[in-house]
């Protein structure tokens, strides 16, 4: 990917998660689509308010702890029928109810390890470097105390002047130009 | 106390008559400030070295006693014929179910929206997998040659040997790894947006990189926190049958041998149940030196402690149904063997440690956890959960030793006596232990500050405003 230049959105500081879901609900309305909300905990209505409602962390799970179970289960068969049989007190070799504990350990590993890995590919981490890092007011509050709304760049309707302008009428403590 | 006194109290919740989860006043910086600024200052208090001095002079003892261990081999320890598993397994079985309080209440709490346990999750996590890591250590040096423990994995080896899936060990195996594993990576992935935190508000450039790394570049958009949110709840309703099917795994390394006093069904339930009342144990005896050390009281108010005290006298009852049912069991079995197991588990040589247990873990918690006054009062918690804890070691202590040094033939009977060996092990652990814990409140935030800023006020998002605007 060629280095961006130039801006890459405007962000807008508020004090209260109220003021901010108001104003990310209100720029959807009027047609805003690349948006996004940083807040310092899990703001639910931020989420509804950006029309952000579903996400396929919980089928990346599923398929993960499928995969665990069928893994394990063939993995026992196979030792236990033909790689490696082993008269265990005349039991059959076939001895599936003995093979479904360390399946299940492992639907639940895989299922785990899928959600957890899954959850972070799906938001493109790890990635050290992001453009609102440069806003001079970004660090000091999105993981602590403030509520951000960055209008980005790529949206069809940005327009710097206007879209500051807009920003503005939500009454934001501030609103500044994150360059790339 | 009178009604009048409860209102006035500023711990007290007017409205529900209950103490308060986190003591009135606090905003989003002041918990920020109050949590960061312990592991970020670069002033490290005295008696932080002190513990961890005594903490690490432990861990060297345990060094010397597994470095005698490998040259010498599992003779050096009090075990024989016929008490084949002795100090080793007891410790396995008492250091995993310390660890499951923490699963309890970083997962099955969550998933049961009890809210109280944001000031506690994240410790009791840490405080699992350390005991996780003490626990792993036993059947490891058990196995005799640990250098070749990793043929219990199944992998194609130039042997063609591979595990036998039909032994409840293997199964073990699977349960202890997959739980150390996901205990990790939730707790791991629960501590990603504070790191985005520490290293926001990090003075020295090396805190910066190093909490800039671990935060895996989190910013806290609501995009991730949405996937975040569900993966956390999906993490922890894995990890809810994780727990449960762990402990139930070890003690189907008792109960599927035909040996009085193990063979018995109740067992999973009641190993499950003990796991998680000497878990709590644990948790208390951490959370409140921590509370007191580090000036937690306004997060980790009397509310928690009364909650866990509440959840210690439930599971404190679940074990004493399993006693009594083993003594019922003995009885309506008609077995022989089992009456035989059960008198001599009471009254033989070894009896002492029986009626330890029954005082540790019935006698005292069980009659006087039901005061809310009692459970309130510091330093009696902190009492009682040292004495479960030693209540819960003898328990493990009884089930191994007394059930297999007197089985079926008289000729055959033997005694136990641990060695020097043995007590060096396991005091070496709780040295290791100990340190880590340290080590872990000195660089990791040691309560959650994301999950800590969703319980105060100014989280309150008024329907009014957000109505105003759709108009």
């Amino acid at each position: 990917m060629p280095p961006r230049e130039g801006t890459y959105g405007l962000l807008a500081e508020f004090d209260t998660p109220g003021d901010l879901v108001r104003a990310a609900r209100q720029a959807r309305q009027d047609g805003w689509r690349r948006m996004d909300c940083y807040t310092p905990y899990p703001v639910e209505e931020a989420a509804e308010a950006i029309g952000f409602h579903r996400n396929k962390v919980p089928l990346i799970t599923l398929v993960g702890g499928l995969m665990g179970l069928v893994a394990m289960f063939l993995l026992e068969t196979w030792v236990s029928v033909w790689a490696y049989p082993l008269n265990i007190a005349g039991r059959p070799t076939y001895s599936w109810p003995a093979f479904i504990v360390p399946a299940y350990e492992w639907t639940i590993l895989f299922a785990g390890l899928s959600a957890a890995f899954g959850m972070l590919a799906l938001n493109g981490l790890p990635a050290l470097y992001h453009p609102l890092f440069n806003a001079p007011n970004f660090r000091d509050g999105a993981t602590t105390d403030k509520f951000f709304l960055c209008l980005e760049a790529l949206d069809p309707k940005f327009n710097l002047i206007e879209t500051k302008k807009y920003l503005e009428s939500f009454q934001p403590i501030s609103v500044v130009e994150v360059e790339y | 106390m009178p009604a009048s006194d409860l209102k006035h109290d500023p711990k007290l919740d007017p409205a529900t008559g209950e103490y308060r989860v986190i003591a009135p006043g606090q905003t989003f910086l002041s918990v920020t400030e109050k949590i960061t600024r312990i592991v970020l200052t670069p002033l490290t208090p005295l008696g932080w070295f002190a513990i961890f001095g005594v903490g690490g002079a432990l861990a060297t003892i345990l060094m010397v006693a597994l470095t005698w261990l490998f040259l010498a081999g599992v003779g050096i320890w009090g075990i024989t014929q016929p008490v084949a598993w002795g100090f080793a397994i007891i410790n396995f079985v008492w250091w995993i179910g310390i660890g499951h309080a923490g699963t309890l209440i970083s997962a099955i709490l969550l998933l049961f929206k009890q809210s109280w346990r944001n000031s506690i999750n994240r410790f009791a996590e840490a405080m699992t997998i350390f005991a996780v890591v003490c626990a792993g250590l036993f059947p490891l040096i058990h196995v005799g040659r640990p250098w070749l423990a990793y043929w219990m994995l199944p992998y194609p080896s130039t042997m063609n040997v591979w595990p036998q899936f039909r032994s409840p060990l293997m199964w073990d195996v699977f349960a202890v790894s997959t739980y150390a594993i996901i205990s990790m990576v939730f707790w791991y992935i629960g501590m990603v947006p504070d790191f985005g935190t520490m290293r926001d508000r990090a003075e020295s450039k090396f805190a910066k990189y190093a909490y800039g790394l671990c935060s895996l570049g989190w910013r806290g958009s609501t995009r991730h926190w949405a996937r975040y949110e569900t993966a956390s709840l999906l993490l922890a309703g894995l990890a809810t049958p994780l727990v449960l099917s762990v402990h139930t795994v070890i003690s189907f390394d008792f109960a599927v041998a035909v040996l009085p006093g193990w063979h018995t069904t109740i067992f999973p339930p009641y190993f499950v149940a003990g796991a998680i009342y000497s878990g709590f144990a644990m948790v208390l005896t951490l959370a409140i030196p921590l509370r007191k050390f580090y000036h937690l009281e306004g997060l980790v108010t009397e509310r928690h402690i009364d909650n866990m005290g509440k959840v210690m006298l439930a599971t404190g009852f679940i074990v004493a149904y399993g006693y009594g049912m083993e003594v019922f069991m003995a009885w309506y079995s008609a077995s022989h063997w089992e009456a035989f197991m059960m008198w001599n588990r009471m009254f033989g040589p070894m009896g002492w440690a029986y009626w330890v247990l029954v005082t540790c873990n019935l006698a005292i918690p069980l009659t006087t956890l039901w005061s809310r006054k009692l459970r309130t009062s510091i330093p009696f918690m902190f009492f009682i959960s040292i004495v479960v804890n030693i209540g819960m070691w003898f328990e493990r202590f009884v089930i191994v030793v007394t059930s297999l040094y007197r089985d079926f033939l008289p000729s055959s009977w033997g005694t136990y006596r641990a060695t020097k060996w043995d007590y060096m092990t396991y005091v070496g652990t709780l040295g290791l232990f100990t340190a880590l814990f340290l080590l872990f409140v000195r660089f990791l935030p040691m309560i959650p500050i994301s999950e800590i800023r969703t319980m105060l006020s100014g989280t309150r998002i008024t329907p009014k405003k957000i109505t105003e605007a759709a108009d």
